[in-house]
């Protein structure tokens, strides 16, 4: 029996769609069978992070309505083989489904996959609602900004309400340099202010943006150091422990000046 | 003062991360507490109609505010009172 994984955020843009796709990548590469649905119906987003965008017939929506069966809709990754997509529909909206549907969905699911991934859309209405009806954990992900971790807040506050008995941190696009500078919160300020447990931190890479103009989750490049705090993120989740990575960047061209000047 | 001491008195300079802690601590008082600045300026109206019908209170400089106090979200009102006149009568 697999467990389901809600990755959800309240506030939109800030990497729910990138965690989901590069956590489930992961989890595949450490030989896990691993399903991603995206439950952001009318604004599908997670096939085309994957590269999986040309393979669609069905959708979530035909699944539980019956229109299709369950192994029709799912669409097998190109490289990996025990990832799995679900798409959302792109024609309808988020009351397209009911509770009670994605629910009975989220059983049949874990019953053939160690993970079943929930890409969560933006906002706290109907939409949320059906991402987490059957989760067993939750995954956070907030930037280190203001509005983003105050709306990190308020979700902490509904998982808890819609007793999800585990719910952990993502910070994303984290910028070691402006940390260092001062000018952003670091990540103790953030889990201080949030009262939550840690699962992983990714820095900023332009590196994401290469990977979804390719289509290829950036866990598939070695070099991608977001690729790698996603890789020690899901390890993470299977239970392994795993240090944070050292972030730090390397000093910048001006600090070297300043140190030759000031002496 | 040689240029490198105007860069290095910049980069020197506190950076907005404190302020951005101390902006988020304040809303999530609110925003856990579920009160909004609309709910305590009602609420402030109400204590001071309860409070001047005993004391002569000084109506306009009446504090309702929320804080935090190790994580605990308190109310606290500041309610100054006006000089109170000694009695005449004999
Ligand atoms: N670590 C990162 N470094 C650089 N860019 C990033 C990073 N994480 C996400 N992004 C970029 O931020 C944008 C938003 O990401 P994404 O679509 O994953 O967010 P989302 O939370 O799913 O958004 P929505 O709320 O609309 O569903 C994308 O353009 C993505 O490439
Ligand atoms: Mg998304």
């Amino acid at each position: 029996m697999g467990e389901v994984i809600v990755i959800t955020s309240g506030k939109g843009g800030v990497g729910k769609t990138t965690t989901t796709a590069n956590i489930g990548t992961a989890l595949a590469k450490i030989d896990k069978k691993v399903v991603l649905v995206d439950t952001d119906i009318g604004l599908r987003n997670l096939d085309v992070v994957l590269g999986l965008e040309n393979r669609i017939v069905y959708d979530i929506v035909d699944v539980v309505k019956g229109h299709c069966r369950l192994n029709q809709a799912l669409i097998k990754d190109k490289r990996l083989e025990g990832l799995f997509l679900l798409p959302a529909a792109q024609t309808k909206d988020k009351n397209a489904v009911t509770e009670e549907e994605i629910k009975k969905l989220t059983e049949d699911l874990k019953e053939k996959f160690d993970y079943v991934i929930m890409d969560c859309p933006a906002g706290i209405e109907q939409g949320f609602k059906n991402a987490i009806i059957g989760a067993d954990r939750a995954i956070v992900v907030a930037t280190p900004e203001v509005s983003s971790v105050r709306d990190a807040d308020r979700i902490i506050g509904l998982l808890e309400a819609n007793e999800i008995p585990d719910t952990r941190l993502v910070i994303n696009r984290l910028r070691p340099q402006m940390v260092k500078q001062g000018d952003m919160m670091d990540i103790e300020d953030i889990i201080d202010i949030l009262s939550i447990k840690l699962i992983g931190v990714i820095p900023e890479d332009e590196f994401i943006i290469v990977s979804t103009n390719r289509g290829e989750p950036a866990v598939n490049n070695e070099d991608s150091m977001a690729g790698k705090a996603y890789m020690n993120t899901a390890k993470r989740i299977v239970g392994e422990e795993v240090p944070f990575l050292n972030l730090e960047v390397q000093e910048g061209l001006l600090d070297r000046f300043l140190k030759i000047f000031s002496k | 003062m040689g240029f490198f001491d105007f860069l290095k008195k910049e980069s020197n300079q506190k950076g907005s991360k404190s302020i951005a802690k101390d902006r988020l601590k304040l809303v999530l008082v609110h925003d856990r507490a579920s009160m909004s600045p609309e709910v305590l300026e009602a609420l402030r109206k109400e204590i001071i109609q309860v409070i001047s019908k005993y004391v002569d209170v000084d109506n306009n400089n009446i504090e309702v505010e929320l804080n935090d106090n190790n994580n605990q979200a308190t109310l606290v009102a500041n309610i100054p009172i006006n000089e109170i006149k000694r009695k005449r009568n004999v």
